[in-house]
């Protein structure tokens, strides 16, 4: 018997319609990974199974927890399985604990919901809940800010596995975390299928679909539209929709003819930048970092959270002041340029950010957004040159002149980070750093985007730092790698071949938990 | 549109309506003092009666939607125009800028307002203008809070990181990228510290520290009315009512804007 | 966080000098001649003098304001020009009548406010939300003074059930009290409910929108142990300060309630001194408003660090 079957679900949310007619099932031993892209509705069909939908949802068909029809079921039976018979885990470790009360207190309310046990039994089990999860070392009097986005997730599956249920749901567990992390992480999940639960894992990442689930449903349009089994399964997919979203996950190895690479357009040196800490001490978030980036040259940034990469893409951008060490663009220091000499730097140096949704003013045009760097330039353009350059900057992007009047919200996620890359070129710099500028993007916009960069590279003569957590990523855009770990570069190489053969035990490590989708689909 | 913003838009529109007709015409001369018509009830010729001078209740409330309307106008002007600019400076400079407007705003806030408000009129003189002073001040601490708080979430956006980027400096930046984003908030505010500026005027005019006769005013109404509570009931009714029912629109047109104008609520994503 | 609460008590510190100036100033400066002010425009010169004397205003305003503060320190409120009596005396006495209606005007509110917040909440989208909130902003619309009027037309005027007024003693026995209690602190407490309401609903709601609140339905609480047991903990953090705020309020707003009731509390003490221009009772009774409001923010520092283990142990 199965131990989650859900037949033809549809749900509506305040008339519009998300989910049409899912089907699938989960089976007890066994990580099911639901696919697909954001807005498939596969967040929705977990919390259906739950049936935690928001207010003015309109569900039809049937959920079946190990045989029993709970959908429709009073809020008293389903209170009764929630916690029990079905635990769920979401995306967001930072914020799903409640910040004023302590770990062992949230784990053990779990059990004292369900069980008629004593305070100090309940405790135990808590104890015992931590200690699964891999956080034998982290007492239960802990409060969760003390923890970090790892800790918390691995607290979350705590306590969603307290009590053991049959069925444990997941949303996109990882995908705030950093790539080792992640790694640990859904070893969890693997130990929880391994000793007869029944996963459900959506996820947006194939790669880990390759890795670590035995049985694949590909979501599109609110229906599952293909599913496979087994060792391989990705490959034995037939679907139009899943094939191009395996398509497009694969990673292509950058294009990279042979360039000549022209002078050091970027230069960092011995760059160190300590900050203050809350509550005394300092921490380095960067520790005498030297490299250098040539014209024509994509150089990737890889490292985890707290590694300095952000840090190192603001240095670079004279957004952030040295506390020792020199960044020189074209051969000058950040450090004391002044007035003209200044906003002619700048022109020289722009930056693609990650969040696509953030990173415009929403009261401003697309036009006045992407013309605003244009300020800098001594002498100020006319009104006409100004809209020119916008112009051919939309249209280098993909996009069309006529976009300059609409604002950000009328655009998606991907056609905005398009026109943050036409803001970041319209000074025609030599430098362009991207900071996470595909991390937020679906897996298909990603690929269009990470091919319009290496066009435009090509055809520009530019420059690329490219700052990322994703080894994917930097394999498809760099020509040279940098690994930072704790504001140190700890291994440099070439990109398509280092993580194949690091010389350094962290770079060793990170390739050992990013999941590669070439490798795995082999099998 | 919302009804809570039509409505309330419906209740202040009246009262400003009223204001400014009784700039240029009441029914009644509102100086003429006759003690022959004192306290008739509501009938054609006057519609809500008379007072205790014999003046007309309704000219005496359309002068006193006046005075409530003017005073707590300046107030909030006066509020918004220091305490605006001064929070964005506070989020803009940060440090010791910061501390010092932040202590400034505590300090103020530390003062019972009623009490000070009172006193300085006292020591002032009572007057319209020096009750618009005295409530404008603790305006500015309000709207610098809000402006402060405002612009320090918008501070850590990316796309003023961007504007950075672009070379932009804070007044720059403050002025094209915050302020603009900050209006929504700020004019919300501004509803609330105008319908607070009303009940606050109507208090300092019931303690007669307010305008002075012979202009109008609903706090010195309902206070004339208390000793006369009861031979004539009816005169406590009506300023209070008016008071009431400006402030409820003002508080519900501040309601509906903040519906209206809140992101979360636009079907934007 | 000592280091927290030690800057923040140093900061309110600095608060308090910074107000102690601002009354000096609004007190002994703007009048002009402090004497002449508080004798009227038709007084002795000769006695003007004399009061000139007796205050102290012969000496250089920097000498003034140092024997006025240190004054304070001691506890000296210096002796009230009207009365003839210690100030201080005048201000136990006062205070003795304040502080207990405020203190009981604050339970009263809050607990009628948490009560019509949870409900409104916890029935979101149904008639009874919409009731709570419309009966909110009603009362936020009534300035308390006219709510006063208006009980005691109603309750004490045509019903008779309370006294219009005045203040029989603490020893008067309960009956007596509550008789003459009831409607002031009602009046005070009916529009603070209203502002308090409106506050704890929207505090309530930012926090069911919180991702923890997922994680506790998930685990199988209802609606109502969810909103209790996680959500309401963290609602009142922010709702702390608002509170701390309101017990000054009422101490010092109580002004015009004590008048219309006629009960001899700190607010009619000052606005009778402001109208008999006895500015040594103003100055001393306001500034120990303001140092009443300062102690209370800090006693709010304590609470938050109390209830926020962000706060005592930061990460």
């Amino acid at each position: 018997m199965s131990a989650l079957e859900i037949s033809n679900l549809s749900l509506a949310i305040g008339g519009a319609p998300i989910l049409n007619g899912v089907s699938f099932a989960a089976e007890p031993g066994k990580i099911t990974a639901l696919v697909g892209e954001s807005g498939s509705g596969k967040s929705l069909t977990l919390l259906s199974a739950m049936q935690l939908l928001p207010p003015g949802a309109r569900l039809s068909g049937s959920v079946k927890l190990a045989g029993e029809e709970i959908a429709g079921a009073g809020e008293t039976r389903l209170n009764a399985l929630r916690g029990a018979a079905m635990g769920m885990v979401f995306q967001e470790p930072m914020s799903a604990l409640n910040p004023v009360r302590t770990i062992g207190a949230q784990i053990a309310e779990t059990v004292l919901l369900h069980r008629q046990v004593s305070r100090a039994e309940a405790q135990t089990q808590a104890r015992a809940a931590l200690d699964r999860v891999g956080l034998s070392a982290i007492g239960l009097e802990r409060y969760p800010h003390e923890l970090s986005g790892g800790q918390r997730q691995r607290v979350a599956i705590a306590i969603a596995t307290v009590l053991a249920p049959a069925l444990v749901l997941a949303d996109e567990p990882t995908t705030a975390l950093d790539v080792i992390t992640q790694a640990g992480v859904l070893a969890l999940f693997r130990d929880l299928a391994d000793a007869g639960g029944a996963v459900v894992l959506v996820t947006h990442d194939l790669s880990i679909v390759a890795n670590y689930a035995d049985r694949v449903a590909i979501m599109g349009g609110g229906a599952i539209v293909d599913e496979a089994e087994g060792a391989g399964a990705l490959r034995r997919l037939t679907h139009p929709y899943a094939k191009a979203l395996l398509a497009a996950a694969t990673p292509k190895p950058a294009s990279a003819p042979a360039r000549e690479l022209g002078a050091e357009v970027l230069r960092v040196e011995n760059a160190v930048v300590v900050h203050a800490r809350e509550g005394g001490g300092a921490v380095r978030a960067l520790d005498g970092v030297s490299m250098a980036v040539r014209a024509g040259e994509s150089v990737g940034v890889v490292g985890e959270s707290g590694s300095g990469k952000s840090t190192l893409a603001r240095v670079a951008l004279g957004l952030q002041r040295l506390t020792s060490g020199a960044v020189k663009l074209d051969g000058r220091d950040w450090a004391s340029a002044r007035g003209a000499a200044l906003k002619a730097m700048r022109l020289r140096a722009q930056i693609v950010f990650q969040d696509p949704y953030g990173s415009f003013n929403p009261r401003r045009r697309v036009g006045w957004l992407v013309a605003e760097p244009l300020h800098l330039m001594e002498p100020t353009l006319s009104e006409e040159a100004r809209r020119a350059r916008v112009s051919r900057v939309l249209e280098d992007v993909g996009l069309s002149p006529t976009d300059a009047a609409r604002y950000p919200h009328q655009f998606s996620g991907g056609q905005r980070q398009r026109i943050a890359i036409a803001r970041a070129l319209v000074t025609e710099p030599a430098l362009v750093v991207l900071d996470e500028a595909v991390s937020a993007l679906d897996v298909s916009i990603r690929a269009q985007i990470l091919d319009l960069l290496a066009e435009l590279r090509g055809r520009l003569g530019l420059s690329y730092l490219f700052i990322t957590h994703d080894l994917a990523v930097v394999r498809a855009i760099a020509d040279r790698v940098i690994v930072l770990q704790a504001g140190k570069i700890v291994e440099e190489g070439a990109a398509r071949t280092m993580f194949d053969a690091p010389s350094h035990p962290y770079t060793a490590a990170l390739a050992a938990a990013s999941p590669r989708l070439d490798l795995a689909s082999e099998s | 549109m919302n009804r809570a913003l039509i409505l309330g838009a419906a209740l202040s529109g009246a009262a400003i309506l009223a204001a400014l007709v009784s700039l240029a015409w009441t029914p009644y001369d509102i100086a003429a003092i006759d003690v022959a018509r004192a306290f008739s009830a509501p009938s054609a010729a006057h519609w809500l009666g008379t007072d205790h001078l014999g003046r007309d209740v309704v000219s005496l409330l359309l002068a006193g939607a006046r005075t409530s309307i003017a005073v707590a106008l300046v107030a909030v002007g006066i509020g918004i125009g220091i305490g605006a600019p001064l929070g964005l400076l506070a989020a803009a400079r940060g440090g010791l800028i910061d501390e010092i407007i932040m202590r400034a705003n505590d300090m103020v806030f530390a003062f019972p307002a009623l009490l000070l408000a009172i006193l300085l009129t006292a020591v002032l003189g009572p007057s319209g203008v020096n009750a618009m002073i005295a409530i404008g001040v603790f305006n500015v601490p309000v709207f610098a809070r809000v402006a402060r708080g405002g612009a320090l979430a918008l501070w850590r956006r990316e796309y003023v990181l961007a504007a950075r980027a672009a070379g932009k400096g804070g007044f720059r930046i403050s002025v094209e990228h915050v302020l603009p984003n900050l209006a929504d908030q700020l004019i919300v505010q501004a509803t609330i510290q105008f319908s607070l500026g009303v009940i606050a005027e109507a208090g300092l005019s019931y303690v007669g520290l307010g305008v002075q006769p012979p202009d109008a005013s609903w706090g010195r109404m309902l206070s004339e009315s208390q000793t006369f509570v009861f031979l004539a009931p009816w005169l406590a009714l009506a300023p209070g009512l008016a008071i009431f029912a400006t402030v409820l629109g003002l508080n519900l047109m501040g309601d509906g804007l903040r519906d209206a104008l809140d992101p979360k609520q636009r079907a934007d994503r | 966080m000592i280091r927290y609460l030690a800057g923040r008590a140093l900061a309110l510190m600095l608060t308090l000098v910074a107000a102690s100036l601002v009354v000096f100033a609004i007190i002994d400066i703007a009048p002009g001649d402090p004497a002449a002010y508080m004798m009227g425009l038709n007084a002795d010169p000769a006695a003007v003098a004399a009061l000139r004397t007796e205050l102290g205003l012969d000496g250089s305003l920097a000498q003034r304001y140092v024997d006025w503060a240190g004054g304070l320190l001691r506890g000296d409120l210096g002796v009230s020009y009207t009365y003839r009596v210690p100030v201080s005396e005048l201000v136990a006495e006062r205070a003795a009548l304040s502080i207990p209606l405020a203190a009981i005007a604050l339970v009263l509110s809050s607990s009628l406010a948490l009560g019509a917040a949870l409900l409104a909440v916890s029935k979101r989208g149904r008639p009874t939300e919409t009731t709570v909130m419309a009966l909110s902003q009603a009362g936020v619309a009534t300035p308390n003074f006219w709510i006063a009027l208006l009980l005691v037309l109603v309750f004490s005027t045509t019903l008779g059930w309370f006294s219009a007024g005045g203040f029989p003693g603490w020893d008067a026995g309960p009956v007596a009290l509550f008789r003459s209690l009831a409607l002031p602190a009602l009046a005070l407490a009916l529009p603070q409910a209203a502002v308090l309401t409106r506050v704890m609903r929207s505090a309530l709601l930012d926090t069911l929108n919180e991702d923890y609140m997922r994680t506790a339905r998930a685990k199988g609480l209802s609606q109502w142990a969810a909103l209790t047991r996680h959500a309401l903990p963290n609602a009142m953090i922010p709702v702390l300060t608002i509170l701390g705020l309101q017990f000054s309020f009422l101490l010092a707003g109580a002004v015009i309630i004590e008048n219309v009731f006629y009960l001899p509390g700190l607010g009619r003490l000052v606005f009778q001194a402001i109208v008999q221009r006895d500015l040594i009772v103003v100055r001393s009774v306001v500034m120990l408003l303001v140092f009443a409001a300062v102690a209370i923010a800090f006693l709010v520092d304590l609470l938050y660090a109390a209830a926020d283990p962000r706060l005592r142990r930061p990460a």
